[in-house]
């Protein structure tokens, strides 16, 4: 096998883990399998093009490349404030639809469908504003560097592995050792329990919005930096998404992050040992592998 | 009235029927179960390749057909609709309720692929031509051809929805209930509540196959892009437009939103240039998606909302006695002693 299998799944991989990490925690704290998460990726990848076109009709020097990579200032800066927009699209979509629900005490499989609703309601509008047709960050034509044992990298692709690292670690860092991630893991726990000694749930709720709409951002303009922007391009990665997200456990950080990169490497491998055709097979046959013999998920604890 | 208008309408309240066959399918599942299924297109996909499979002449370049009549077609393409069903609900069933969700979300994924990919079988992105229609002796007459396929279609979903009234009546259709509306009651009567949500589901999942079988028959071609999620969503949106729960509501949701579908395709073709048009499309899905919304957080019962059913035998002895059954469960008062 070709060792740039490992660099190939590890770049899918990565994406996996930070759009998982999103679908994990919403699950464990709201409770129900959130089928729009993968809708605030493409949201975020299309917000930030959409801010940094126009950062760069505002100014043609911030879409001068920087040094290495492959796209100016603008992208950067752009994606700063698409990730607190796909946060406040968050917030705004619990409050005029989760919010409701939940209020109402609804079952979690009427959430999961006024999720359906409104990941259908979200890609239309997306490709109503910007049409099908796929759409790039940037033209810049990128040399990949050699990186020994026949491997390759762009250099944008090394930005975006190390990005995800530290992400993944400061996710892992604020649920373990600060205290909005203590009363975060607390309402996982039991929210009733958390509300009774004192934890503010809605703020809870508020932030795992935040946060899991932040990461599907990122993820979102990885995708587009590396791959393209098509409207489609959040629910095509929903699949794998829920497969790394159930295969990790749900709830664990460290868990969805371990899983996506074991998704993105199946499917390099697959890709290069059986054919790019059945590359979309292998988060299914993760997911049924991982129903059948280990329901929790590896880094999950076995629950009702 | 013209000829062309009575056999479009013909066409078009034939197609619909054919939807109303997979929404009665999935009100088994969701409306009396509660169980969510994404993956609908897929199940309806598997009825229609294996039917296609089963009837369509030899071919040299795939396998099969097998040339067989399309009474065996249509029940093949269902048991394995109802096969697959019975073991995506195996496998997610005893496990977290959106599991399900999720699984059947990848079925309808792996299908499509399994369309696509898996030439020699399903004939991939170009799909399978000259599937049998029915009355096709009598297609040179336009009119007697369309009005012959809608009776068809009509008995199916008439038969159908009967044997579905029986059975939601039925002791077994019950308990369905009983476990949807509160499991642990359910199970401390003794009954086995995942069992019973695995029947249902493939039972659901037979139906759609045969929805997928007929629809194919009557289309006469079938290909992948057929039975993309779009078909799923417009399913969904039918069923809980119709009223869940109730398999009256489920013909009406089918007939009224195919109805507004076609409507509203035909308004953008009219309307917007040839540029624009799928473009002006996704505000169509759009549309799919709010209403699904809104119908959930507005009017969670649909259109006609569920039916209450009790047991047959129990009207009739209320009916004879002239007792008033009070239809909403209200607290008895015990005069105070």
């Amino acid at each position: 096998m070709n060792p740039q299998v490992l660099i190939d799944g590890l770049m899918a991989g990565a994406l996996y883990g930070l759009g998982a990490i999103g679908v994990t925690l919403t699950y464990s704290i709201l409770r129900f399998a959130n089928f729009a998460h993968s809708e605030l990726l493409t949201f975020g990848a299309y917000a930030a093009l959409a801010l940094s076109s126009a950062l760069g009709a505002l100014s043609a020097g911030l879409l001068e490349p920087i040094a290495p990579f492959s796209f100016g200032w603008a992208l950067p800066l752009a994606g700063l404030v698409a990730v607190a927009l796909t946060g406040l699209l968050a917030l705004a979509v619990d409050a005029i639809l989760f919010g409701r629900l939940r209020h109402r005490r609804s079952s979690i499989i009427v959430m999961v469908m006024a999720s359906f609703g409104a990941a259908l309601t979200l890609r239309s509008l997306i490709e109503f504003a910007f049409t099908s047709k796929p759409a790039y960050f940037t033209r810049e034509l990128q040399i990949a560097l050699p990186l020994g044992q026949g491997m390759r990298a762009t250099p944008d692709q090394l930005l975006s592995l190390a990005l995800a690292a530290i992400l993944v670690i400061g996710v892992h860092l604020l649920l373990t050792r600060t205290a909005i991630g203590r009363s975060m893991r607390a309402v996982s726990e039991n929210q009733a329990l958390a509300g009774v000694v004192g934890v503010d749930v809605r703020r809870v709720i508020r932030v795992v919005w935040l946060l899991g709409a932040a990461l599907a951002c990122i993820a979102g303009i990885m995708s587009g930096l590396l791959v393209q922007l098509r409207p489609y391009m959040g629910f095509d990665l929903l699949l794998p998404l829920f497969a790394a997200a159930i295969l990790g456990g749900i709830g664990s950080v460290p868990g969805a992050m371990l899983a996506g990169l074991i998704v993105g490497l199946a499917e390099a491998a697959t890709v290069q040992l059986v054919g790019a055709e059945w590359r979309t097979a292998v988060a299914f046959v993760i997911l049924v592998l991982v129903l059948l013999l280990r329901p929790q998920g590896l880094l999950g604890r076995a629950q009702a | 009235m013209s000829v062309e208008l009575v056999a479009y309408g013909c066409f078009f309240l034939t197609m619909a029927l054919t939807y109303a066959i997979m929404c009665l399918g999935l009100n088994l599942q969701w409306g009396q179960t509660g169980l969510f299924n994404v993956g609908i297109a897929g199940f309806v996909a598997v009825g229609a390749y294996v039917s296609a499979l089963l009837t369509t002449p030899d071919v040299a370049d795939r396998l099969g057909g097998f040339g067989l009549p399309m009474p065996l077609g249509w029940l093949g393409g269902s048991l394995s609709a109802a096969l697959i069903a019975y073991l995506v609900g195996r496998l997610t069933i005893r496990l977290r309720a959106d599991y399900l969700a999720i699984a059947t979300f990848g079925i309808a994924a792996a299908v499509q692929l399994l369309a696509l990919n898996l030439e020699p079988v399903t004939g991939g992105p170009f799909g399978i031509g000259f599937i049998p229609r029915p009355f096709a002796g009598r297609a040179g007459d336009p009119l007697l051809f369309s009005v012959l396929n809608l009776a068809l279609v009509a008995a199916v979903v008439l038969l159908l929805y009967m044997a579905l009234e029986r059975l939601v009546r039925s002791p077994w259709g019950r308990v369905l209930r009983a476990i949807r509306e509160d499991e642990p009651a359910a199970l401390a009567l003794g009954k086995n509540a995942n069992r019973f949500r695995l029947q249902a589901f493939a039972i659901g999942g037979g139906i759609m196959g045969l929805a997928g079988a007929v629809q194919a028959h009557f289309i006469g071609f079938i290909a992948p892009e057929n039975y993309l999620p779009m078909l799923t969503f417009q399913v969904w949106a039918m069923l809980i437009v119709g009223g869940s729960g109730n398999n009256r509501g489920a013909i009406l949701g089918a007939v009224l939103v195919w109805g507004i579908w076609a409507l509203s395709a035909a308004f953008i073709s009219a309307t917007f240039e040839p540029g624009q048009q799928a473009r002006a499309a996704s505000l169509q899905i759009a549309l799919i998606g709010v209403a699904i919304c809104a119908v959930l957080l507005l009017r969670p019962q649909g259109v006609l909302g569920e039916a209450r059913v009790v047991s047959r035998h129990l009207l009739e002895a209320v009916g004879s006695r002239k007792i008033r059954v009070a239809t909403d469960a209200q607290p008895v008062r015990q005069p105070p002693e």
